[in-house]
């Protein structure tokens, strides 16, 4: 951990949109961390798990012996899921069927507005958003906390010391996003 | 702030599927167990094709769009997105590959040229366009037609990756010499190059193209990928090296392992030694013919 309440901030850098977060975390004072290897993850005080293709994260997870590593991480330390991240941190996921993670007690449908001709732009708490073939959250719990929806689904939830949104904020460059702020809160709580 | 195009389009949403792509391979399929063996291997896309390059040059005629009917097959195959390409400056191709609803059409050389002028006005479409370019000039130019995409051409369905290294290497020096400009040169070099000047100043601001950058063209092992990522590519794609290979399902997984840790010669060798075959036979340059070369398609 960095000094003055500021910490390090990993990234999965196995595949996915990982770089834009850099800005975001760096202008709160933050230090930002591409994670790739068990060595890595040793060095963060929360992970992010981006935007990507959840299919390829999960190969390669299997692929360089990451599971356990990672579920052992995931106990006790911030987790920060993003559209493919999000999907991984689910307790089932659907269209079509997949591992995951179990972290939250919530269903996610991939894909579940369509392909790239429905992505979108949008506005959470003022801020710009986009939804890129975006999964769906469907809430089993009422213990989950929803920060924001967009109609009537939950696409920023919040569960222990886990964190969830549907859409991405990285890519917006006004730094650092509400969703950045909110996950160094979340760090900042753990620790 | 969300980058608009000309046309007021929001940009980031066109790129912003790129970026979610960045990392990984995508791969040339002409069929649905295809594209299912891709995804099996960790693909991020499969670019969804009748031929895949080297059997284009072989069949010889003329390449078209491939027919809807395969493409939308699949597309229900896998869950990963699926890209397809349409010929250089054929619009109709493009607005029916967008109504068949794939994610990202490739204005490709690999088909033959339908209009030896003009390319796509990009900017009328939803769907977002990737391009191939063998230098700055070139990127810009597609770029400003609305392209959200570039990769290099490299020479398609050779199996010999020294185009598309020629290629990356072009547009890495080119952009460090437009980023050590005084401004005052500038709209000269945008002159010279043919490129935008608008453009050419956000090379000269960022030190980088204004959208990702990846590689394409004749990558046919581990080694080709991570030398490509290492150039700066940012993602490549694969075509006739994986299905054209003794072991495709082995180098489809290889060469995924090899992209994403390009950056470690131990992760590369042993992804290498995992093939369990031999890569697609490759073609000298110097052997094709003149109106064989796809990468001088395009203008």
């Amino acid at each position: 951990m960095t000094p003055n309440n500021n910490f390090t901030i990993g990234v999965l850098a196995l595949q996915g949109c990982v770089y834009p977060h850099r800005p975001h975390i760096e202008a709160m004072g933050d230090a930002f961390k591409a994670v790739k290897t068990e060595q890595d993850l040793k060095q963060v005080d929360g992970l992010i798990l981006p935007g990507g293709e959840s299919t390829t994260m999960l190969k390669l997870i299997n692929a360089f012996k990451l599971k356990d590593v990672l579920v052992e991480y995931f106990k006790d330390h911030p987790v920060w899921g993003i559209c493919a991240g999000t999907i991984l941190m689910a307790k089932t996921v659907t269209n079509p069927e997949q591992d995951s993670f179990g972290l939250i007690n919530m269903d996610v449908e991939r894909n579940s507005y369509g392909r790239q001709l429905e992505s979108t732009h949008y506005k959470i708490e003022g801020y710009p958003v986009s939804f890129i073939r975006a999964p769906r959250i469907s809430c089993n719990t009422p213990d989950i906390h929803v920060h924001a929806r967009r109609d009537d689904d939950p696409v920023w939830i919040e569960y222990d010391h886990y964190m969830a949104t549907t859409f991405h904020p990285e890519m917006t460059l006004q730094f650092p996003s509400p969703m950045h702020t909110a996950f160094h809160n979340l760090i900042a709580d753990k620790n | 702030m969300a980058k608009t195009d000309s046309n007021g389009n929001i940009i980031n949403i066109k790129t912003g599927l790129a970026e979610m792509l960045k990392g990984g391979v995508i791969m040339d399929v002409v069929t649905a167990e295809q594209a299912k063996v891709a995804e099996d291997a960790g693909a991020v896309s499969v670019m969804a094709l009748e031929r895949v390059p080297s059997d284009i040059r072989k069949a010889g005629g003329v390449a078209r769009m491939s027919p809807p009917e395969l493409i939308e097959e699949i597309m229900k195959a896998v869950s990963i997105p699926v890209m397809a390409k349409c010929r250089i400056g054929h619009f109709a191709e493009a607005q029916i590959l967008e109504s068949i609803g794939v994610d990202y059409i490739d204005e490709s050389e690999v088909l033959t040229p339908a209009d030896e002028e003009f390319h796509i006005n990009k900017h009328d479409f939803k769907v977002p366009f990737v391009c191939g370019a063998k230098n700055l000039g070139e990127a810009l130019r597609r770029i400003g037609e609305g392209a959200a995409l570039m990769r290099t051409k490299g020479e398609p369905g050779t199996g010999n990756i020294v185009e598309a290294v020629r290629h990356m290497r072009k547009i890495n020096a080119e952009i460090r010499k437009v980023v050590n400009m005084d401004e005052a040169e500038l709209m000269t070099e945008a002159k010279e190059l043919g490129a935008p000047y608008e453009l050419l100043k956000i090379v000269r601001a960022e030190g980088k193209l204004p959208v990702p950058n990846f590689a394409a063209g004749g990558i046919a092992t581990p080694a080709d990928a991570a030398l490509c990522m290492q150039l700066g590519a940012e993602t490549v794609f694969v075509g006739s090296g994986i299905f054209k290979s003794d072991n495709p399902e082995k180098f489809a997984k290889a060469i995924v392992k090899a992209t994403a840790h390009y950056n470690d010669p131990a992760i590369v060798l042993e992804a290498s030694k995992e093939l369990e075959g031999v890569a697609m036979r490759g073609t000298e340059i110097s052997e094709l013919e003149e109106p064989m070369k796809m990468a001088n398609r395009g203008w």
